[in-house]
Parts: C-alpha cells; sequence; structure tokens
C-alpha cells in the first residue's frame, strides 16, 4: 500500500531544495518530530538517496562535454545485462546508465572535458569490455531543461510586485 | 475647480465629479514603493505565481496558426458558452442555457461592472461586505448607486451574518454584493451559513452579485456551493467566475457571468456597445482550459494548499494571530499587537526588510490592524518572507521573539 504521508514528503523533497523538517511539517500538518522520523526512515529503505543541486554550469563558465553512448552488448546466462552495466557504471566518468528497450541496450552518459576525453574512453574503457558489442556516441550540444528546470531563463516571475 | 497635473483643464471642470471623488486604489502607492525597490520578496501579488498551463497556452498558439483573430459574437464563443455551461453543470449542479444565461466577459472584473451598471437606478443601494475586492465601490458608484459597506471583523470570521444585512435595508436596498472565498481575507461561507443569507435575500427581496472567482481555490476538504445553487437563488443571483485565478489565466482577460436570461441580456446589451466582445484568443484558450485543464489546476490547488498551511503556522508562531482561511490565496493576519496602522506596518516591512504586503485599509476601513499576505508565491519565498517579518517583529517587540 502506498503511505500518504511518506509520498507527500517524497514529492516536497524533491522539488523544494531546502525544506526543512520542521516546515515540511507545517506546509502537510503534520508534527516535526514525525515528519524527521518518516525522512529517517526514507533514508534508511534508501528511497532518498541523495540531495542534488541543478546547476548551469555553462553559466557558472565550466566548459565540459556530455555524451548519451548507446551501447549494445551481448546478454549473459543468468545475469542478463547487469554485470556489464556494473563494469560500465563504476567508471567515475560516467554519470548514469539505463537499460532501455529498442535497438541497443544501455544508454550510457558520460562527462569529460572535451570532445577527445570523452572518444578516448569510449574507445578505450567502453568499447573493450567483454560482451559489449558496440558503441554508438551522441554528444549533447545544449541543455534546454533537465529535472523539470528550463535552463532558458523561462522560470522568471515577470509579474508586477503588488496588485489588487 | 480641478487642476490637472499639466494644467490643460484650468478653466473648466473637465472630469465628472461623480469619477473624481472616487480615490484612487489604496494599493497604488505600494505599488510604486515596491517598484523602485530592489530585492524586494512580494506577499502583495494578487495573482497566481504560476504560468498558465502549457497546453492551454499551446492552444492559443494553435489558434492563431489557424487564423482566427477575429471578433467573436457578443456574448462569446459558442463553444465556449456550452463548455462553461457544462461546467457549472458539474461542479455546481447549476443548469444555464449556454445561448441566453451566459455572458463571456473581458475577466470577471467587467462582468461585475456590466451586472452593476445593468441593475443599479440612480440612488439605488448595493451592500457590500467588507474588507473586499478593491473594485465593487467604485464599480457601484460608476453606474450611479450607492454602495453601503457590511464591515467585518476577525471576530465574525470576516463574514457577515443575516443581522448584518437587516440593520442596513432601507427601501432603496437593492443588490447584496457578496463575494467568496474572499480577496483580501481567504473567508468563505459554508451551505448552512449560506442559506441563512439566502433567507435575508428572499425576504427582503434582494438581488445577489455573487462573485466566485476563487471557487475553485478552497482547502482542507472546504466544498464551495455556489449562491444560484441555493434554493430559489437562481433567479436572483447572477454569478461571476473567470479564468483568471484557477487556471492562473490573469492576463487573458477572461471571465464570465451567469444567470437570468433577461439580465444576463441586459448585460449583453451594454457589453456589445462598449466592448463588442472578449479577445478570441482567450477565449480559444479558456475553451482548451475547461476541456483539459482541470488536471493541472488541482495540482496548482494541492500547491497552494500546502503554502497556505506554512503561512498560517509561520504568521501564528510569531505571535500574529490569524484565521485560518478556506480559500483564495490570501491570508489577513492581525498586526494590532505592534501598535502600528495597517499602512505604518506595510510601509516599516517594506522599507526595512523588503517585504512587500498590501495594508488592510486597501480593502475597506475594517482591514484596519490588519495586512494581507499573498501565497502566490514560491515556498523559498514565503519562508524567506515569514524570516524577515519575524525580524522586524522582534525588533518592534522583543517579547514577540520570545514567544
Ligand atoms: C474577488 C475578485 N474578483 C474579481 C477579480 C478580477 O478578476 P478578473 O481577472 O477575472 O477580472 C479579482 C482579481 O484580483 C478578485 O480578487
Amino acid at each position: 500500500m502506498i503511505d500518504q504521508a511518506r509520498m507527500e514528503i517524497l514529492e516536497l523533497l524533491e522539488k523544494g531544495k531546502s525544506l526543512s523538517p520542521k516546515h515540511i511539517a507545517m506546509m502537510l500538518g503534520k508534527e516535526e518530530a514525525e515528519v524527521r522520523k518518516i525522512i529517517k526512515e526514507l533514508k534508511e529503505e534508501k528511497i532518498i538517496l541523495k540531495h542534488k543541486t541543478i546547476i548551469d554550469w555553462e553559466k557558472a563558465g565550466r566548459e565540459t562535454v556530455e555524451a548519451v553512448i548507446d551501447v549494445r552488448v551481448s546478454p549473459q546466462r543468468d545475469v542478463g545485462f547487469d554485470v556489464v552495466a556494473s563494469k560500465i557504471y563504476r567508471f567515475p566518468e560516467v554519470k548514469s546508465v539505463y537499460l532501455m528497450s529498442g535497438t541497443y541496450d544501455l544508454s550510457v552518459v558520460v562527462e569529460g572535458k572535451n570532445m577527445k576525453d570523452v572518444a578516448l574512453f569510449v574507445a578505450e574503457k567502453l568499447a573493450t569490455i567483454e560482451n559489449v558489442l558496440s558503441t554508438t556516441t551522441h554528444f549533447r550540444l545544449k541543455k534546454y531543461k533537465e529535472d523539470g528546470i528550463f535552463f532558458t531563463g523561462e522560470n522568471e516571475d515577470n509579474r508586477m510586485v503588488v496588485s489588487p | 475647480m480641478t487642476l490637472n497635473s499639466n494644467g490643460i483643464f484650468k478653466e473648466k471642470r473637465r472630469v465628472s465629479s461623480r469619477v473624481e471623488e472616487v480615490p484612487p486604489s489604496g494599493i497604488r502607492r505600494f505599488f510604486d514603493l515596491a517598484s523602485e525597490m530592489k530585492g524586494v520578496i512580494s506577499l502583495g501579488v494578487g495573482e497566481p505565481d504560476f504560468v498558465t498551463p502549457w497546453n492551454i497556452r499551446e492552444a492559443c498558439v494553435h489558434s492563431l496558426e489557424q487564423g482566427y483573430t477575429m471578433y467573436t459574437p457578443n456574448s462569446g464563443l459558442p463553444e465556449l458558452r456550452e463548455e462553461i455551461a457544462k461546467y457549472f453543470s458539474k461542479r455546481f449542479n447549476l443548469d444555464y442555457d449556454p445561448n441566453c444565461e451566459v455572458l463571456v466577459t473581458v475577466g470577471a472584473s467587467e462582468a461585475i461592472d456590466l451586472a452593476l451598471r445593468a441593475l443599479v437606478e440612480p440612488g439605488d443601494e448595493v451592500l457590500i461586505p467588507e474588507p473586499c475586492f478593491v473594485s465593487y465601490k467604485p464599480c457601484t458608484i460608476f453606474a450611479g448607486g450607492t454602495p453601503v459597506t457590511l464591515s467585518t471583523t476577525a471576530q465574525s470570521g470576516f463574514k457577515i451574518k443575516p443581522e448584518d444585512i437587516i440593520t442596513k435595508i432601507t427601501p432603496k436596498t437593492k443588490i447584496l454584493l457578496l463575494s467568496y472565498p474572499c480577496n483580501p481575507t481567504g473567508a468563505s461561507y459554508s451551505y448552512q451559513e449560506l442559506l441563512e443569507l439566502a433567507g435575508v435575500v428572499e425576504k427582503y427581496d434582494l438581488l445577489v452579485i455573487s462573485d466566485e472567482i476563487y471557487s475553485e481555490l478552497t482547502y482542507d476538504g472546504f466544498k464551495h456551493y455556489s449562491f444560484a445553487s441555493l434554493p430559489n437563488m437562481k433567479e436572483r443571483t447572477i454569478v461571476h467566475n473567470g479564468f483568471s485565478k484557477a487556471f492562473a489565466m490573469t492576463g487573458w482577460r477572461i471571465g464570465f457571468a451567469a444567470g437570468n436570461e433577461n439580465i444576463i441580456s441586459a448585460m449583453t446589451k451594454i457589453h456589445q456597445y462598449s466592448i463588442m466582445c472578449a479577445p478570441i484568443m482567450g477565449q480559444k484558450a479558456a475553451v482548451e482550459a475547461l476541456r483539459n485543464g482541470l488536471p493541472a489546476m488541482n495540482e496548482m490547488v494541492a500547491e497552494y494548499e500546502k503554502r497556505k498551511r506554512l503561512i498560517v503556522s509561520g504568521l501564528r508562531d510569531m505571535g500574529l494571530s490569524c484565521i485560518d482561511p478556506q480559500g483564495a490565496f490570501y491570508v489577513f493576519p492581525s498586526i494590532k499587537e505592534t501598535g502600528l496602522t495597517s499602512e505604518e506596518f506595510a510601509e516599516m516591512l517594506l522599507r526595512e526588510e523588503k517585504v512587500a504586503v498590501v495594508p488592510g485599509t486597501a480593502f475597506g476601513e475594517c482591514g484596519e490592524g490588519h495586512v494581507r499576505c499573498s501565497y502566490a508565491a514560491s515556498t523559498g519565498n514565503i519562508i524567506e518572507a515569514l524570516n524577515r517579518m519575524r525580524r522586524l517583529l522582534g525588533r518592534l517587540n522583543p517579547k514577540v521573539m520570545s514567544l
């Protein structure tokens, strides 16, 4: 069964960057102690994994490149794609890995200082892993939206400061 | 003799005294003050902080691409009136004929003005509970009527009771202008309370202009009943509503009125000659809002509800008493403890802590001692504004901080 209070707390934590248990309690009409307890449980159960800040690195002046790599893999008996995936996701260069339906199997996001950096990583580390059949690298050129946030300044408040 | 600031009209009074005697809105001064400052967190805004949901905006863009740039029938696009009639039926169990009992207007603002102009004879009295939305009194005066204030207080939850009406009845009383959930107090009426008011309305043969623009924004299970849905009230009530608040569509300027065919047709006559029709772009978007916008609206309402709880308990935490509002997106805390007037408090809060709120007196004299805080603001801004208010209160009254 879905626990309503847990769901509400999770939604608030995901949206509101810096909400304290006290404020969450106020918003949900609950006791602060109860909210603290639920958050602790959610962390222990590894439902809440980590807090993340979404940063426009390009605006901050750091030039990095990101590539999405389609990886075809021959699955192995009993473990399917999991072993190959784990060999890939352990590299610190790899930001995320997903198992996909469709024409390829793993979608791997890699970050590097520049294109050459990423290309070398793919050629030397990724493509050489056992059971990896092929890789196709797509470089990301521009970021418009990430985790629900626009990267284009459209989030601004354009209302008059005081109105009836 | 009246002088225009540029001195052109020195010789003759040009502006009618009826218009000139209406004071400018008390909100204006705070707008000017706040606009000059940087880093202001505003709890002074009377419109949603959400942008209109994308599917609604997209419907407008599509209609423009299709070349819908023309006039519509005076009373509005037939498909929009259909959707409005369906909405009334589904939400409030009210059946209106979309052909003659529904009028699409330029915001609820226009609809309220039309209703007053269509109904008021010179000298007719219009009962207006205060604190209330800023336009009711001026529009009554512009229409040639006499506004009669029904003052409410925090003790009565900012609601009127039948006695309040009865004591103000004269042979000239014609209209009760009711608005719930209320801007600026957030107060709304239960079914039982409405029934009692309806009893007096019937007894004294009043008409009711019911501004229900916040009808969708109610919280913690509070249910809105349209005044027209009460027994025997449909014929004597003109219901006003619109897209501004529920669908975050203030700039589109689309509202509507529904009621008795004769009254709607009188309102349509004025609308036809003075406005012609509401803009088609907004009407196209409004159709999409009613057809497919309800899930987005529900999400916004859920968000307001959480913020309302946050701001109410935050204000109470710092020692300001404040009624838990049933709807809209305003709280109306008392600042009497500080010993300041509403204006003084609001100005000090703005100058010293850069938080904009609106003094309660902007909504009627009985709003003195209160300020309107809008929670159509992000949670982060609400939390920061509360911190700043607490800091000011601490300076004003060190005891408050220890509460
Ligand atoms: C009580 C009330 N009625 C009417 C309006 C005006 O609404 P519209 O944008 O539909 O003209 C407002 C807007 O602030 C309001 O608060």
